[in-house]
């Protein structure tokens, strides 16, 4: 399931497209897992676009997979994480010093994309002009609009809140300020009556 | 939008003002300030806006859009300044020849097309003549709560340069000068080539100058969210025509020297409008019937839209044919 092509639905749904090259004097381009594949796909053969890239590459499930295809790109920079956390601060610290007519490009999953367009934003680059690719789980980072934790990998609906407990139903509403889909108490008006939880998009 | 103090409407938000003082920049420009005459301040306003000042040449009424250059947050003042044009059609000459101090003036509410984003995190302003007048009001509000800004203002001497040597003094690590006949330039590639995320840049001054910014941004990688641009355009003459307006059931003749928009408001119909430039949209108008070509010179309507023939900008754009008939 590494390309899946999301229904259609509200105009808060974040959607993805293709990743493709565009002009600029840097390219900082930042794939988790399958996500390897797009930048595969999207980079080419383009020694230019290469010598002139950052890739930040976050193995958080793949482990060794991807890791010498994508250095066998020869991209002017190339950095592995085992996580997003772990390589947030490498993403700080390009953001704090990359100039204006950098292009950014992201894939992997809505919850990394999600993540990683927040951070950037926050460096003040608009959110619209930030590529987006679609890679692997179609799972969702959702926040309980209730106690507010963050609960990631979630992959069915309704789901159980990490923090507080409440079984919440998954809103297409979305937050790129929380980077997070909101999740709602689905049994708010008749306690305990929980729906048998689904699988996303099943 | 933001919240605009209200929707403006021709003749309804225009505040009475009193010309309170005339400046001499230097050769071409001439600085105006206004006051209320109901004594009361002026709204603030936000960095980057234009009035339109209405002034009456014996018959004639005049309405020019102009940058307001004051400091935003004082109310007791507006205050414009204005580029000589000894070509154009007659209302900078007018406000440099014929105002006196005293004389009476409508101006409308500010409205602005050319704001400061403020999320960005530092703002990039380029200047080209008189073009930096939104700039001084931009500054001052930069100033007032902290915003990182450095200018880039070129003009064609330094004689010319309205209010470069007050702005050089004021913020010497802010301000680059250059002068056209000391054969200086703006190192424009260089510059948007080496700004931190998060930068926005502005561009106002003659129309080569913006196209000039605005393609370089692109080329080099910028979003065209974070490049703002402003250039009014004056209404060009062109070939007369006669124009039916359906709504208020009248047959009005364009003349030469003068806009659709102007023709109307000639004979009392209640036509939208606020910036006269074709940059705002607020004057679009629906084409009813069409046997002819319309000749588009605003930067307001899409291309799609210009072509498809359905809506008009009435205070820059003309018509050449058998017949018009609009819904105004």
């Amino acid at each position: 399931m590494s390309k899946f092509v999301f229904p259609p639905s509200i105009h808060s749904r974040p959607t993805y497209g293709v990743l493709e090259r565009r002009d600029g004097i840097f390219h900082i381009i930042i794939a988790e897992d399958e996500g390897a594949e797009a930048v595969i796909d999207f980079v080419g053969s383009d020694k230019f676009f290469l010598s002139k890239s950052h890739i930040i590459f976050v193995a958080t499930k793949s482990g060794e997979k991807y890791v010498s295809r994508l250095k066998s790109l020869e991209s002017a920079q190339f950095y592995v994480g085992p996580s997003y956390s772990a390589s947030l601060q490498r993403l700080q610290k390009v953001l704090e010093a990359a100039k204006m007519g950098s292009q950014f490009y992201l894939t992997g999953t809505e919850g990394f994309m999600g993540q990683a367009q927040n951070e950037i934003m926050k460096a003040g680059f608009p959110h619209t002009a930030i590529q987006t690719e679609h890679r692997g789980s179609v799972a969702r980072r959702m926040q309980c609009v209730h106690c507010k934790g963050i609960t990631e990998d979630v992959i069915t609906d309704p789901f159980v809140c990490d923090h507080c407990g409440l079984n919440l139903f998954v809103r297409d509403h979305y937050s790129r300020r929380l980077a997070a889909y909101q999740g709602v108490r689905v049994d708010a008006e008749d306690h305990g009556n929980v729906p048998e939880p689904v699988e996303l998009y099943k | 939008m933001t919240a605009a103090p209200q929707k403006v409407e021709p003749g309804l938000d225009i505040i009475p003002a009193l010309v309170d003082k005339i400046t001499k920049v230097n050769e071409l420009v001439t600085r105006f300030e206004f006051k209320r005459i109901d004594g009361k301040d002026f709204p603030v306003f936000s960095a980057g806006s234009h009035t339109v000042i209405e002034m009456k040449d014996g018959d004639r009424t005049i309405r020019n859009p102009y940058s307001l250059m004051s400091d935003p947050e004082d109310g007791s003042k507006y205050a414009i300044s204005v580029r000589r044009d000894d070509v154009g059609r007659g209302g900078s000459l007018f406000l440099h020849k014929k105002i006196k101090v005293g004389d009476k003036v409508n101006l409308t509410y500010p409205l602005n097309l050319f704001s400061l984003d403020l999320r960005a995190r530092k703002h990039l302003f380029f200047a080209g003549g008189i073009g930096i007048t939104p700039f001084l009001s931009m500054i001052m509000q930069l100033e007032s709560s902290n915003g990182s800004w450095e200018l880039h203002y070129a003009t064609q001497t330094e004689e010319l340069a309205s209010y470069g040597e007050e702005l050089k003094i004021k913020y010497p690590k802010k301000v680059n000068q250059y002068f056209d006949d000391a054969g200086q330039a703006i190192q424009l590639q260089k510059l948007l080539t080496t700004q931190p995320i998060g930068t926005h840049v502005y561009v106002c001054g003659p129309a080569g100058m913006i196209k000039w910014v605005t393609s370089t941004a692109n080329n080099v990688g910028w979003p065209t969210a974070n490049v703002h641009s402003e250039e009014f355009l004056a209404p060009k003459p062109g070939k007369p025509f006669q124009v039916r307006l359906c709504k208020s059931d009248l047959i009005i003749d364009v003349g030469e020297n003068e806009s659709l928009l102007e023709a109307m408001e000639r004979e009392g119909v209640n036509a939208p409008f606020s910036c006269r430039g074709g940059a705002c949209g607020q004057c679009e108008t629906e084409i009813v019937e069409l046997d002819g070509e319309l000749i588009h010179r605003d930067h307001w309507l899409e291309q799609e839209e210009q072509d498809s023939g359905t809506k008009i900008m009435p205070c820059v754009s003309r018509f050449l044919g058998n017949s018009l008939v609009i819904d105004r």
